[in-house]
């Protein structure tokens, strides 16, 4: 496995990235969430190119009001890019139109062309504003959103418990794989690597069951008898429901001005 | 007088594997504190999961704050009145934070979020773990998440304490602070340990597990 991907699929810093308090942290968490939810939804349905356009200036307001990382944020976007890119080059190709123009007999059509540009934007403007309202979010507190939100329990559950064990989870993977390092284990392509990498895989799987049984134990001796609670402090404030009621005004506005009608 | 906890010939093997316990006889008065050592692989973790019934023994009995105890149901209070202390504070410490994780025991027992609260708050003062209310659990040193996962056992209020290597894989001055707080606890205590400084430090009566039995040293 080459060595940045083994890095990105075991190293879980996401949660405890610091980035700069900014102004997007005075609000209230759901507000945060709701807002990119009805924020993502306008922006989606649309059917114009102007309206993901102007979404993306506001993706762009919101990660300077937020502070983001620049690099950081870049690299998760070129990620996302990377997918776009490929779809922007095949659409024109897939969808039957105005031919534009040909590539070895293929014609390029127009509304292919002009589809993929949307599709572009939009990704784009939701994944910004995404990383800016909600990904400034620490996991756990995104958790308990979710759960003040009313999101079903056991998915709010799923969301805790992988916040809280992938990193032990990843820490136990690092410590494997240092163990076959020091053995001189070098990845080749070759039938020994990929049993040892079978292994690894395995003996991690057989780890993390074993754990599970081990915390469902620690829980049933502190009394768990299928409920869990959460603590938080979240305050509903004026300026939360102002962010709401801005959201809502422009979907009002995408409505009204006709951006989902062909 | 009679043992708060008390094993009566317990046997206990793994599917795979031969003997762990060969009818042991052990029992725990109040105010003690014994240590329980044993070469790794002994089974005292088994032992002390046996006590609280996470394993069913195969044969013999467990006697736990008054009576005999069977079936699952049997245990729930057991566990409610003994605090088991995990090897790895990491299978203890579940929740997001530490405030949720010592008030989760609290409010299984019925209490309400805001006494839970109270009484989280109380016990981490007196383990001066103080303003670690709202940490995030997974980012905490070793040492604290000890510190937590017996503040979260004690906000029980546990007659009883069973720790399965405290000290384990814990700094010098982290050790000191736990064997402060645990010499000032007054509940009656089964210490599994292999370090003479920690016991000698503790510890009332030391027992040792060694080829299925307890033995008194
Ligand atoms: N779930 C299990 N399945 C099979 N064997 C186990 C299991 N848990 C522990 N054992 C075996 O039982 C023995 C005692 O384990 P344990 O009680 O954890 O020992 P100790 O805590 O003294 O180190 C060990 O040899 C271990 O390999
Ligand atoms: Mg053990």
């Amino acid at each position: 496995m080459p060595q940045f991907l083994e890095h990105s699929m075991t190293s879980w810093r996401g949660q405890q990235v610091e980035h700069k308090q900014s102004i997007v942290d005075q609000f209230d968490p759901r507000a945060r969430v709701l807002a990119t939810v009805i924020f993502a939804l306008t922006v989606v349905f649309s059917k114009t190119l102007w309206l993901p356009f102007l979404g993306l200036l506001m993706a762009f307001a919101f990660a300077l009001s937020a502070s983001l990382n620049f690099r950081r944020t870049l690299r998760r976007m070129i990620a996302m890019d990377m997918f776009i890119v490929v779809m922007v080059l095949m659409l024109p190709f897939t969808m039957s139109g105005d031919a534009l123009f040909h590539v070895f007999g293929f014609a390029a059509s127009k509304q292919g062309f002009i589809h993929a540009i949307g599709i572009a934007l939009k990704a784009n403007a939701v994944v910004l504003t995404l990383l800016s309202l909600v990904g400034t979010l620490e996991a756990s507190t995104l958790g308990h959103t979710l759960a003040r939100l009313k999101v079903p329990e056991k998915l709010v559950h799923l969301l805790l418990f992988t916040v809280r064990y992938l990193d032990v989870i990843s820490r136990e993977y690092k410590r494997m794989r240092k163990a076959m390092k020091a053995r001189a284990f070098v990845p080749k392509n070759n039938l020994h690597t990929w049993r040892s990498f079978g292994y690894l895989v395995g003996m991690l799987l057989v780890r993390s069951l074993e754990r599970s049984e081990r915390i469902f134990d620690a829980m049933k001796c502190r009394g768990y008898c299928g409920k869990l609670y959460l603590f938080d402090t979240m305050q509903w404030q004026q300026r939360d429901t102002i962010l709401l009621l801005s959201m809502a005004s422009f979907a009002v506005f995408a409505i009204a001005s006709g951006a989902y009608v062909a | 007088m009679t043992a708060l906890i008390r094993m009566d010939q317990v046997s206990y093997s793994y599917p795979v594997r031969g003997m762990v316990l060969d009818q042991v006889d052990m029992s725990l008065f109040a105010g003690e504190k014994i240590s329980l050592e044993g070469g790794n692989g002994a089974g005292k973790t088994t032992l002390l999961n046996i006590l609280v019934g996470l394993n069913k023994p195969k044969s013999g009995g467990v006697f736990a704050f008054g009576r005999e105890r069977k079936v699952e149901t049997d245990f729930i209070e057991v566990r409610a009145k003994a605090g088991f202390l995990f090897q790895d504070p990491d299978d203890q410490l579940f929740c997001p934070t530490v405030l949720e994780d010592v008030a989760f025991g609290p409010l299984n027992q019925g209490k309400s979020p805001d006494e839970a609260r109270q009484i989280s708050i109380e016990v981490l003062d007196c383990l001066g773990m103080a303003g670690f209310e709202d940490r995030v659990t997974h980012q905490l040193s070793g040492g604290e998440k000890r510190l937590i996962t017996l503040a979260s056992v004690l906000a029980m209020k546990p007659e009883v304490l069973l720790l399965d290597e405290p000290s384990n894989a814990l700094d010098k001055a982290a050790r000191l602070r736990l064997i402060e707080v645990l010499q000032s606890l007054p509940q009656a205590m089964i210490i599994i340990s292999h370090e003479s400084t920690f016991l000698d430090a503790l510890v009332t009566r030391r027992t040792r597990l060694e080829r299925g039995k307890v033995l008194d040293l």
